[in-house]
């Protein structure tokens, strides 16, 4: 049987709706708007949204980091738990994945808004309201709520898959808790951390409704500027060019993230 | 140390949790400001099911978040059989396609899938080709990712003696890809599958770019929603959708519970465990 024949339909279906489209990409990156000639213009007048290019990695890096370092205690405290336990924590920490972030974020809108819930309650204590939302650091939070999952499950899939008996190991030979942790545990979870970086990184860097939310003009990322020219202003080529340069970038970044993770990308943790 | 990572644990369970519980609450209120509670009332959740456009949008969701899970599934499975039969070199070759979705920002799929959409559209000198079959094909496509990166460490996993004996015992070679490794890659089949119907019902950044006035689905009206000031039977839908979500949620541990314990019992020795 040739059995590899399987794979033709899905090659076909691949290449007509992944490679063709971002092949269109690159050719309306490289083209004028209203003449349809070639151009470099669209990729030279990038450099006009460098700074949003910026702070996009910058906001997106910060929420990643932050992500990582919470995120990790986590999923290690879950993949210590009695077999069930473990079961319902991770059902817990998939639920929120699959509600509305549209909706999430929105509640966020209320909970930090200047006569939002967490105001309210500063002002019935008699302190002057805080500045917590159309500001960056608002951004930065959008993006943990919504991406955290997405760091906790890869993590916790591959320290849970760690075997006991390493650990045990390292103890006998005399290493103390933390140096267990330094020697095995981190080291064998590379793999875990490498996808969980990857997983928030990319939305993160890309999105457009929760700065839209929980910003301010001041902090517009590159996301916005893109579904504007499909949504708003009109002009697909700037968009595509604007998200080839996104992609070229994205892929540089989880490169670095790789480098220093040393993980290969075919043992890649999948959510469980 | 160990109690520190508890602490944190909790906190990150109710960080996650207050925005989802502040949402519920809303929907018990008579006013439309999130933030107030104004009186308890029920009213929404009647406004919500005389809303026939809003059910329909759950509907549209729900047709295509089935059928592109249908389709991704069967598709997703046939490649990676294939794929596990092809030389190293060229499985290389499929996965660094398979990937490209995966690594990929959502916007820049639904961009490339848009400007396409939009080429095609205007060789067929049509007006706008957008509707519920880009979205079908924009659904599919995000979805047969999560379906082969499921099931292709089954079949990696399987032990191939058990497809020779099989044969060996007088099946035909299709009766026993039937008997034995569909048998053996379900579980990673039902994980894609699942995978990827979550991901398609909630599906906002691709669906949005891929969509046409005559075909929405309900992730893309919120947002359209969320311009204006929201009506608060929404988040009586989203109330509903969480309790319905948690119920199936937790049936399916309940039952993967059973079926490990049955695992359990009987002394058949599988390899690699259940993750």
């Amino acid at each position: 049987m040739k059995r590899k024949w399987l794979t033709a339909p899905y090659i076909v279906w691949m290449l007509l709706f992944t490679i063709i489209p971002l092949c269109i990409v690159i050719y309306f990156a490289f083209t004028d708007s209203i003449t349809g000639e070639f151009t470099f213009s669209n990729i030279t007048g990038m450099w006009d949204y460098a700074p949003i290019f910026l702070r996009s990695i910058w906001l997106s890096v910060i929420a990643t980091i932050i992500c990582l370092i919470i995120g990790y205690p986590v999923a290690y405290t879950i993949a210590q738990c009695e077999p069930r336990t473990q079961q319902m924590l991770q059902m817990l920490i998939m639920l929120p994945m699959c509600m509305s972030f549209l909706l999430r974020t929105l509640a966020w809108v209320a909970l930090l808004e200047d006569t939002g819930i967490i105001n309210n309650l500063v002002t019935a204590l008699g302190l002057t309201p805080l500045p917590l939302i159309r500001n960056s650091g608002a951004v930065i939070l959008g993006m943990v709520y919504n991406y955290l999952p997405y760091m906790i499950l890869p993590l916790y899939t591959s320290i849970s898959k760690i075997n006991p008996r390493l650990i045990e190991a390292a103890e006998d030979l005399g290493c103390n808790k933390s140096k267990v942790f330094g020697k095995v545990t981190l080291p064998l979870s590379m793999p875990g951390i490498a996808s969980g970086i990857t997983m928030v990184f990319v939305p993160a860097v890309s999105t457009f409704y929760i700065s839209q939310k929980l910003g301010s003009p001041g902090t517009i990322l590159v996301g916005d500027i893109i579904e504007s020219q499909f949504k708003g202003a009109y002009n697909p080529n700037l968009g595509a060019a604007m998200s080839l340069i996104l992609m070229i970038l994205i892929f540089i970044c989880i490169g670095i993230s790789n480098h220093f993770t040393n993980s290969d990308s075919e043992e890649e943790v999948m959510m469980p | 140390m160990r109690n520190v990572s508890k602490v944190i644990t909790v906190i990150v369970f109710i960080f996650l949790y207050v925005p989802i519980i502040i949402l519920a609450i809303a929907s018990f209120s008579s006013g439309t400001d999130l933030a107030v509670f104004k009186e308890f009332t029920l009213n929404q959740y009647h406004e919500l099911f005389r809303d026939t456009d809003l059910l329909a949008l759950v509907r549209n969701s729900a047709v295509i978040a089935v059928l592109s899970t249908a389709i991704a599934t069967i598709l997703g499975t046939a490649a990676a059989l294939g794929m596990h039969k092809m030389s190293k070199k060229m499985r290389n070759l499929v996965m660094s396609m398979t990937n490209i979705p995966m690594t990929n920002p959502d916007i820049v799929t639904g961009v490339s899938l848009a400007l396409m959409f939009a080429f095609t559209g205007t060789m067929l000198k049509l007006n706008s080709i957008l509707g519920f079959w880009t979205l079908l094909i924009a659904h599919v496509t995000f979805n047969l990712p999560y379906v082969i990166l499921n099931v292709m460490p089954r079949l990696a996993q399987m032990d191939q003696n058990l497809t020779d004996a099989a044969m060996d015992l007088g099946c035909t070679p299709i009766k026993a890809f039937f008997k034995v490794t569909i048998h053996e890659i379900m579980p990673g089949i039902i994980a894609g599958a699942l995978m990827s119907f979550t991901m398609s019902l909630d599906d906002f950044v691709i669906s949005y770019f891929v969509t046409g006035s005559g075909f929405v689905t309900l992730p893309v009206e919120i947002y359209n929603y969320t311009k204006k000031p929201i009506h608060p039977k929404l988040y009586a839908l989203f109330t509903l959708m969480f309790i319905v979500i948690l119920a199936l949620m937790i049936i399916m541990n309940v039952l993967q519970a059973k079926a490990d314990k049955k695992k359990s019992e009987s002394h058949v020795n599988q390899m690699g465990g259940v993750s």
